[in-house]
């Protein structure tokens, strides 16, 4: 396979966007495209991420749409859907562009516009990546399942309300630092859960899940370009390699798993990014995580190989997951403050990482970071993408 | 009071004996220190500021919202509402949202208005239940009539508490039918939807005793977001 490289990354603020979809789209794909400095090397392939447009913006097609409005024409197109892992896999089919020899340029841009539509309505559209015929029918949502999963993993593992808390606490305070961040507003111990009025201030969402456990419904779109070690060389500077990316899969019903808290999709996954790149998860440096919920920090960073079983949440007391901690996740304050447009998801991460590793993260800079780990978790963790990137200094 | 004009008195609307509401504190999610107080007649005119960049701000209802508002707040002001109170939250000093309505008469009030201008830390939320908490429990009355007028408004109190249909009765704010706000819902709701201490130290009342505004532009971006586009 020829190596593929981040040239450039961008993206919106995330939050509630008054933009139309493709707007935010071009927004995020012009600042990585600026970002990556291309000069006047062509954009070969478009590929855009995307879950709910045909549904809550009546628009589908995006690809051809957003390669018009950029002017890219006759550049390949195309869309992806893949739930929330909809952002991870767009980035893999463009590393398979280039990685096949197939193209030397492509653009790939997460974008999801989901406050256009109310809360009710908006869970409802997220809830149908549920199996139908034993979830969404009896009106599971991905909430209720991660309050099922929150209940069972905690009981096993000895997690308690404080540990998902002290995750709230520290990616509300990381995404402070983060411009791009949906939530701009730190949170403590006292008002979230040991305070008389925390009861008031963080009602229960699905027990034993907690408002300020659960992400917020964003908009937004972020854009990454990926280019052949040829382009790489050309453009100079730090370099942002793909070092390894690996996806699994899961039953669709949650039900169905033999273990219901062990995430074999992310650590299958994981194991295969990792074998790719030829690093273990000691060497990383940074990692971005799928905390769509407080407590899938804890089973993603348990599930990659972070941690063994039952032992994320004693490493969070010990604070080795905050910015200045020996393995720092969610520097970008995670879907839990950065926001979670679903579609962009996974590119997000991926901009965050690639902006760790070139060393422009600003506020949030995780020092001299070399290695860098996401998780994209779709569905209820039946369809998950992990990528590891390394920087090469030229 | 100073004397006022024959003409003028027969202008104003006959006025009930009405409980002063006790201060209270609120420890915000951010760890914050909300002070919850009644504000007298003569601190509106420093509201009327707040409100006043409001008015153009359409996302989530704000502009009707803050142009009802503005005239209620005067009309209490100027003496033409019948039993009016207004209640501020206030952050080290620093108007965070308003709330007010009125006594219908002993057994019924009427909630008018809910605005936050802190957001995303349930301020909203918390201000509503203390204007439910002086009706019921100061103020001693049976029930409250409520409407929303925005989808956020609606599914914080007619869902959240739950609020029952008064159909039947037309509420002040544009003739919409009246939900309402039983006092046995009222503290079937309490213990999760009313929070705050009693008393109110010395160094909190003091921050809160005048009124700081946040500044129009800080008004109107912690109501309607970041402009996009800008970094």
């Amino acid at each position: 396979m020829n190596p593929v490289y981040i040239a450039g990354a961008g993206m919106t603020r995330f939050g509630r966007s008054e933009w139309p979809l493709m707007q935010l789209a071009s927004v995020a794909s012009l600042a990585a495209l600026r970002h990556a400095d291309l000069g006047d090397i062509p954009v070969d392939s478009v590929v855009v991420a995307n879950m709910g447009a045909a549904r809550v913006n009546q628009q589908t097609a995006l690809g051809s749409a957003l390669v018009d409005q950029l002017a890219l024409v006759p550049a390949m197109a195309e869309a992806v859907e893949n739930g929330p892992a909809s952002g991870a896999s767009a980035f893999k089919i463009g590393c398979q562009a280039i990685a096949s020899g197939m193209a030397d340029v492509v653009l790939v841009t997460g974008v999801e516009r989901m406050r256009v539509v109310n809360g009710l309505e908006g869970t409802d559209f997220v809830a149908s990546l549920s199996q139908p015929e034993v979830e969404y029918i009896y009106g599971v949502t991905l909430p209720s399942l991660a309050g099922m999963f929150a209940r069972l993993f905690m009981d096993r593992f000895g997690v308690e309300r404080k540990h998902l808390a002290m995750i709230a606490i520290k990616n509300h305070e990381n995404a402070t630092k983060n411009p791009y961040a949906h939530i701009q507003q730190t949170v403590t111990m006292e008002g979230i859960l040991t305070g008389p009025e925390a009861v008031v201030n963080n009602p229960p969402i699905a027990e034993p899940l907690h408002l300020f456990d659960c992400c917020p419904v964003s908009d937004g779109a972020a854009s990454v370009v990926l280019v052949s070690e040829g382009v790489a060389k050309k453009l100079g500077g730090t370099r942002v390699r793909v070092a390894g990316i690996g996806q699994a899969t899961d039953t669709h019903a949650v039900q169905e798993r033999e273990d219901p808290t062990d995430l074999k999709a992310v650590r299958l996954a994981s194991e295969k990014a990792f074998s790719m790149a030829g690093a273990t998860p000691k060497d990383v440096d940074v990692a971005e995580l799928h905390d769509a919920f407080t407590i899938l920090e804890i089973a993603e960073s348990e599930a990659s190989g972070f941690f063994g079983r039952g032992e994320a949440h004693v490493a969070i007391e010990r604070g080795e997951t905050r910015l200045d901690g020996t393995l720092p996740i969610n520097p970008s304050g995670g879907l839990k403050a950065k926001g979670h447009p679903v579609g962009a998801t996974g590119v997000a991460q991926l901009v965050e990482l690639a902006w760790q590793l070139r060393g422009e993260a600003e506020g949030r800079q995780v020092k001299d970071a070399k290695l860098a780990y996401a998780c994209n978790f779709g569905g209820f963790g039946n369809n998950v993408v992990a990528t590891v990137l390394r920087r090469e200094d030229s | 009071m100073a004397r006022i004009s024959e003409l003028e008195a027969s202008l104003r609307p006959p006025a009930m004996d009405m409980p002063p509401y006790p201060p209270k504190a609120i420890t915000l999610a951010s760890g914050e220190k909300m002070v919850v107080r009644q504000v007298a007649r003569e601190e509106v005119p420093v509201l009327l500021e707040a409100i006043y960049p409001l008015l153009w701000v359409e996302r989530d209802f704000y502009d009707i919202v803050a142009a009802r508002l503005f005239g209620e707040l005067l009309a209490y002001k100027r003496y033409r509402v019948k039993d009016e109170y207004v209640l501020a939250g206030l952050i080290d000093g620093v108007l965070a949202g308003m709330v007010n309505g009125r006594l219908v008469d002993e057994k019924t009030g009427m909630s008018y208005h809910t605005l936050t201008i802190r957001r995303g830390l349930r301020v909203g939320s918390h201000l509503f239940a203390a204007k439910m908490e002086y009706h019921i429990e100061h103020c001693k009355q049976e029930e409250v009539l409520i409407v929303a007028e925005s989808p956020i408004g609606f599914r914080r109190w007619m869902i959240e508490y739950p609020l029952e249909k008064r159909f039947e009765v037309q509420h002040e704010l544009g003739g919409v039918p009246s939900w309402v706000l039983p006092r046995e819902t009222y503290y079937a709701a309490k213990p999760r939807l009313v929070a705050g201490r009693r008393p109110v130290s010395e160094e909190l009342l003091r921050g809160a005793q005048s009124i700081v505004l946040p500044g129009e532009e800080t008004v109107v971006r912690q109501v309607a977001g970041e402009k996009e586009g800008e970094e």
